[in-house]
């Protein structure tokens, strides 16, 4: 085998500029790769991650995943009953302060509870429906990535108590309020209180910039007349991707819809799926693209080579040998390309870090952002295993040919 | 004892639209020793004969037996197999591998056979060298040297796993008279000396005379049935 390995590189060396063209072939397609595949990946785990920062977990709401079974259809043994009208539900989790208590006892991490109604805020003569979000602020500081969110003011100024409100930036601008404004918050259910502005915030998501107000809990309450209610319990865990698994626990637990980030998100992450087909297809094309060098040459030498491909022949070579002599040529080429691919890749995706630029939204000062790269073994070891494949089937053809060659045939023509 | 060669009816034919027949219903037994000169004029399947007792190529009939062994069934690895420890090949044209050194290039088949060491492989190639007066060109590549030098490198490495057995296709066939003789003498040296057999295809009446023996074909066939011992 060592012998074979010796003439195969001789082969290989024997032919200089086309073994260079044929190995950084092999070496653009891997660094490329590699490069193309952090950054795809540095993208999805950055967009993941804000995902994750900015959900809660597990969401658990006031509602269920089926229909309530209705007293009736208990009553009465039949097979379907017409024009049978819901019993009213009351609204919210029932007995919150056990349901936070059981979930405290198991649930690893950290739990928030609020509860969300609809109302209008007015200023200057100016209404805006917003989502009014009764939370308890020291709770909320702990499991929401709002916190971190502010440009003034913050969830601690909710909590000397009093009729105050945080509103993000835009809610504001278009109220034409400012910090320390008195607002007039009316609920859905015509209650009507003046709130402070304490706080604003900007998340990014004008949905959220413009349509939410947190308040106390307590205000929440009254505004929407429902004492000691609430109808969220917001999970931060410490590992998310055991989000489901908490969830369906949570679920079967209290009997309420408990909604993990990835099923919220599943089409979200579906797509990452299809993004990720897309990527690896368009890598696996580079390289096939790489593999075609790599069985131009190997050809070019079987034909050269034929006389030598007699010699060893008639010197008592198999053919395996011979399929094994240029087959092994074949991945000499896909190692050595594989090995300065790696090297091309990390100084791609070392120079792709370094890149710099800067996002500037309409009134947002400017953040500097870099690529997001994520950086991994894997992949190096898949762009170079794949790099190797094609390697071995473009080697494979043409060593299958060298070997099948008739020595007499050769010897006759050289005679 | 077994003969090395023992052939029965041996015919080859090319497939083809007109079926050519290269070599027809040869008979013929090779013994240890023997210096054996096949000759005829060109196209007689002097050359076919040789590839065929080779095992370069496969006959269409008759049978093959070398060292006892029929032929008919062995597979290719086992045809390899023969090749490289019973049979030693010498072209007309030296055909050594030209990236590799002379000394590389006798160790090859030693290497493929794997049964020496790399010390004992060194020592044998050297010694194989020098009996054939190329203990100064060791190291050279094939082509920093003469026609005549390259011809004794490809006998050396056909002796490289000391087969019983050198099949010669025209060893001199492009070599001027000195060299040639040079050869001749080598060859029958092997023959004389160490008891090997030489079968050498040539078309040198000269060498063919010197012959112990001589296999004349003539379109394919055995020309005479003295030939035929």
């Amino acid at each position: 085998m060592r012998l074979i390995l010796a003439l195969a590189l001789t082969h290989i060396r024997g032919r200089g500029r086309q073994t260079l063209v044929a190995v950084i072939g092999v070496a653009l397609g891997v660094g490329f790769s590699i490069a193309m595949a952090a950054l795809m990946q540095g993208g999805e785990d950055d967009f993941v991650a804000r995902l994750v920062d900015t959900m809660p977990h597990v969401d658990i709401t006031d509602e269920y995943r089926n229909a309530r079974r209705q007293p009736a259809q208990d009553a009465f043994a039949v097979v379907h009953i017409a024009g049978l009208r819901p019993k009213d539900d009351r609204r919210g989790i029932l007995n919150p302060t056990e349901a936070v208590a059981m979930l405290r006892a198991w649930v690893p991490g950290r739990l928030a509870l609020s509860l969300k109604t609809q109302g209008v805020v007015r200023y200057s003569g100016r209404d805006v429906g917003i989502g009014i979000i009764g939370i308890e602020p020291r709770g909320e500081m702990k499991v929401s990535s709002l916190a971190k969110d502010f440009r003034q003011g913050s969830f601690t100024s909710l909590i000397a108590g009093g009729n105050n409100i945080i509103v993000g930036d835009r809610l504001a601008q278009r109220l034409g309020a400012e910090l320390g404004a008195t607002v007039t918050v009316v609920s859905s259910t015509g209650q009507s209180r003046a709130f402070k502005i304490v706080g604003l915030f900007h998340t990014g998501t004008t949905a959220r910039d413009e349509g939410e107000g947190y308040v106390l809990l307590k205000n929440a309450q009254i505004l929407s007349e429902r004492p000691n209610a609430i109808n969220e319990i917001r999970l931060k865990l410490d590992d998310p991707a055991a989000a489901p698994q908490v969830a369906r626990r949570a679920e079967a637990q209290l009997g309420y819809k408990a909604m993990a980030w990835q099923e919220a998100n599943e089409s979200l992450l579906q797509a990452l799926v299809i993004r990720n087909v897309i990527m690896y297809t368009v890598v696996g094309a580079i390289l096939l693209v790489a593999g075609f060098g790599i069985f131009n040459i190997i050809s070019t030498i079987t034909h050269e080579k034929a006389r030598d491909i007699a010699i060893l022949k008639s010197l008592g070579f198999t053919e395996t040998d011979m399929r094994r002599l240029f087959l092994l040529e074949g991945m000499a080429l896909g190692a050595g390309g594989s090995l300065i691919g790696w090297a091309f890749g990390f100084l791609l995706c070392l120079a792709l870090s370094l890149v710099r630029f800067e996002l500037s939204g309409a009134s947002v000062a400017q953040e500097i952002t870099r690529l997001p790269l994520a950086w991994s073994i894997w992949h190096y070891l898949i762009a170079a295993g794949f790099a190797l494949v094609s390697a071995g089937v473009a080697g494979y053809l043409p060593a299958r040919q060298a070997a099948r060659l008739n020595p007499v045939d050769i010897i006759r023509g050289a005679t | 004892m077994n003969p090395l060669i023992e052939t029965v009816g041996l015919t080859r034919v090319l497939p083809a639209a007109v079926p050519v027949t290269l070599v027809q219903d040869i008979t013929l037994t090779i013994g240890a020793s023997e210096f054996v000169a096949i000759t005829g004029p060109s196209g007689s399947g002097k050359s076919s004969l040789l590839y065929l007792l080779g095992l370069l190529d496969k006959p269409s009939a008759g049978t093959l037996t070398i060292e006892g062994r029929d032929t008919a069934g062995l597979s290719e690895r086992e045809r390899a197999g023969i090749r490289l420890e019973t049979l030693g090949f010498v072209f007309q044209f030296h055909f050594l591998l030209p990236e590799f050194t002379v000394r590389e290039n006798v160790e090859i088949p030693m290497r493929r056979l794997g049964r020496l060491g790399a010390t004992a492989m060194r020592e044998r190639s050297t010694e194989l060298l020098s009996t054939l007066g190329l203990a100064d060109h060791l190291d050279k590549r094939p082509d920093q040297l003469s026609g005549g030098q390259r011809q004794r490198v490809a006998v050396a490495r056909a002796l490289a796993n000391d087969p019983p057995l050198i099949l010669a296709d025209e060893p001199t066939g492009s070599l001027d008279s000195k060299n040639s003789e040079q050869v001749f003498v080598i060859l029958d040296a092997l023959v004389r000396e160490r008891g090997k057999t030489v079968i050498a295809v040539t078309h040198d009446t000269e060498i063919a005379a010197r012959a112990s023996r001589r296999i004349n074909l003539v379109d394919g066939r055995l020309a005479d049935r003295w030939a035929a011992g």
